[in-house]
């Protein structure tokens, strides 16, 4: 398989006026591009920051990090922000929609500062990635108007409209319903069986479960690396939404 | 981002929040307005006393009694009576052919009395002048005929009434032919004077006209005159036409070389520029205290951009997770506050306009001459400001939000 991440001895130190508190010990991880990989743990244990660092939203205190080959730590500002906007998508726990804006408008939100013009036709790409989480009939309605599970699949849509390489979940079932969640899930699964690379952070067990691979973080540090041996999967999504 | 994105994305922005933009933007619509408004009403006063300064003739020079400074008023305007000035003098002018581009020249002497008419009374002004006022003033006559030279030799009691002394004393009837006194002194009436409206804060229907020499040696007992004015054959020859009356009435009343003038000559180019200057003065000093109120209403802005970037931080935090630079938050936000003030600015202009037009109709109804002036340096001035205010007021917050770390602007709450 492919490297898409790789991580040497990264570590993480939070400096709160002269109080230091350190958040990752020596992380080493690697993960191959198409693979579905939960990052579990309790609250407090680093597993949002060990994604915010691999999601270039921080830059790691010491270590190396590696995306497709390339070291992280070379790259300015700027240029990581055109890698969130070229191969990054995120999904949050709490949405994270612009309030009083149509589903069309947020999901195009990536887009805007897609400087290069990578996706040529903007509106069909749009269109196709509302269709994708079967939100096509919502399309011209405002976010406020959506329940928890439609804005949930608004910001799927969005992170996906990019085509990006990898998808960041940071607890995407949190806020939702298990009707709702369980359908957020299967459009995970259904984009990792298309061969997108999804990276979940949970601290439920069972949302874990839905991965193939689940490294389990304490304490700052890697505990547990392990193929998930019976994988859950929901009912049919495309069933669902329709 | 391009630009249409930008405005766009502002546009969506400021949409959500309707009246808070809409109060914000009042404080630019208010500044704007006000600076259309005055320049422009200024600009209408202007031209209705320039106007009135022209519409007394053209190509006017006015002799006064008396010294004075270049630039201060003639002595006679605050009321101090000087003898200097004789008929003779001005009869000079033209007669020895001394100042060469001098046309007509007319002179007068006022006083004020009561014209009565059986029981009929008015208050009113008589005017003392020459049979050559008709040729120095616009003067159209609505009945019978103007005041001749005969009548001045012979200090004749004849009298040519302001329409509105003609009104008081005939209502509709003609009035030539038949007898009023003024001052109990038996006139007969020989003409009425078209209605002329108001020249310079005085009412000229009010003023009748009577023989200067009448005037002089009946009703006033002097032999000195007030005031005078020469016209001229064109304005490039006013600086020579006022040398040569100068040099006349010097040698006319044997002044030494030290001796300072006894007269004073002010052109009407003179007045015209006296008035432009205070009426521009004014209207600049009105404006710049309109101006002040912009400022207000760019601080405004400037407070409420702060807030909205407070507000609005988780926002920022997503635009930036989803590949917003620095600039293209930065631009964001400047292109909002542009957007509020220049469509500030643009609402002000329409309704300074329409206030301006308002005070146009309004002027007209109460009967002055008023022209409807917009200024288009006024205009693109407003424009160029409301945005220089936008940008001014609008890049500390939009600083602000394009410093926000990405992941602390995401867990803000």
């Amino acid at each position: 398989m492919e490297q898409l991440i790789k991580t040497i001895h990264l570590c993480k130190e939070y400096n709160n006026d002269g109080v230091i508190t350190k958040v990752l010990h020596e992380v080493d991880l690697e993960i191959g591009k198409g693979e579905f990989i939960a990052i579990m743990g309790p609250s407090g244990s680093g597993k949002s920051t060990l994604m915010q660092i691999l999601g270039f939203l921080e830059r790691p205190t010491c270590g190396q990090y590696f995306f497709e080959g390339i070291d992280g730590s070379k790259f300015t500002d700027d240029e990581l922000a055109v890698i969130r906007n070229e191969k990054i998508g995120f999904i949050f726990q709490s949405f994270n929609l612009l309030p009083k804006t149509s589903v069309y408008d947020n999901v195009r939100l990536p887009l805007l500062y897609d400087e290069k013009k990578r996706i040529k036709d903007q509106r069909t790409a749009i269109i196709e990635a509302i269709k994708a989480v079967g939100l096509y009939h919502r399309m011209d309605n405002l976010s406020n108007q959506l329940s928890g599970g439609e804005k949930q699949r608004v910001a799927i849509a969005r992170a996906l409209v990019t085509e990006p390489e990898v998808i960041f979940a940071d607890e995407p079932t949190g806020n939702l319903d298990s009707k709702s969640g369980k359908l957020v899930m299967e459009i995970l699964q259904n984009l990792n069986n298309k061969g997108k690379t999804i990276i979940l952070v949970t601290h439920e067990k069972y949302t874990a479960e839905h991965a193939r691979r689940i490294i389990k973080v304490m304490d700052g540090t890697v505990q547990e690396d392990t193929e998930v041996k019976q994988r859950l999967f929901a009912k049919d999504a495309e069933d669902l939404i329709k | 981002m391009d630009l249409r994105s930008t405005i766009r994305v502002a546009y969506i922005g400021l949409k959500t929040k309707k009246s808070r933009t809409f109060m914000t933007m009042l404080g630019i619509i208010i500044g704007i307005s006000s600076v259309i408004i005055i320049v422009s009403v200024g600009g209408g006063a202007q031209s209705l006393i320039l106007n009135q300064v022209k519409g007394m003739g053209s190509n006017l020079i006015g002799i006064f009694p008396g010294a004075s400074e270049e630039e201060g008023p003639p002595p006679s305007a605050l009321g101090i009576v000087n003898t200097t000035l004789k008929n003779s003098d001005l009869d000079a002018i033209i007669k020895n052919n001394s100042v060469p581009n001098a046309i007509a020249v007319t002179y007068y002497d006022r006083g004020v009395g009561t014209f009565q008419r059986q029981e009929k009374k008015y208050d009113g002004t008589f005017v003392g002048t020459t049979a050559s006022y008709t040729k120095v003033h616009d003067v159209e006559m609505a009945r019978g005929r103007f005041l001749n030279e005969d009548e001045e030799k012979d200090l004749a009691r004849v009298v040519v009434l302001g329409a509105e002394v003609a009104r008081e004393l005939f209502g509709d009837n003609d009035p030539v032919g038949k007898n009023i006194k003024i001052k109990k002194e038996e006139f007969k009436v020989i003409g009425v004077v078209e209605k002329r409206g108001t020249q310079l804060f005085e009412n000229q229907d009010a003023l009748s006209f009577i023989p200067i020499s009448t005037a002089q040696k009946i009703m006033l007992g002097v032999n000195y005159i007030s005031l005078a004015r020469v016209q001229i054959d064109a304005e490039e020859n006013t600086d020579q036409a006022v040398a040569d009356i100068g040099a006349l009435l010097r040698d006319r009343h044997k002044l030494g070389k030290n001796e300072p003038d006894d007269f004073s000559i002010r052109p009407q180019t003179q007045a015209i520029e006296i008035f432009s200057s205070i009426t521009d003065s004014l209207t600049y000093f009105l404006a710049a205290i309109a101006a002040i109120s912009l400022l207000v209403g760019g601080i405004g802005i400037m407070n409420i951009m702060l807030i909205a970037v407070v507000e609005r931080t988780r926002e920022v935090g997503l635009r930036k997770a989803l590949g917003a630079k620095n600039k293209n938050i930065l631009s964001q936000f400047l292109a909002e506050a542009i957007v509020v003030t220049l469509s500030g600015g643009i609402v002000g202009v329409i309704f300074g306009i329409l206030i301006s037009f308002l005070v146009a109709i309004l002027a007209r109804q109460l009967g002055f001459e008023w022209d409807l002036i917009i200024s288009y340096k006024a205009i693109l001035l407003s424009c160029s400001i409301s945005i220089l205010i936008g940008l001014i007021f609008g890049i500390y917050p939009a600083e602000r939000a394009a410093k926000l770390n990405p992941i602390e602007a995401l867990r803000y709450e």
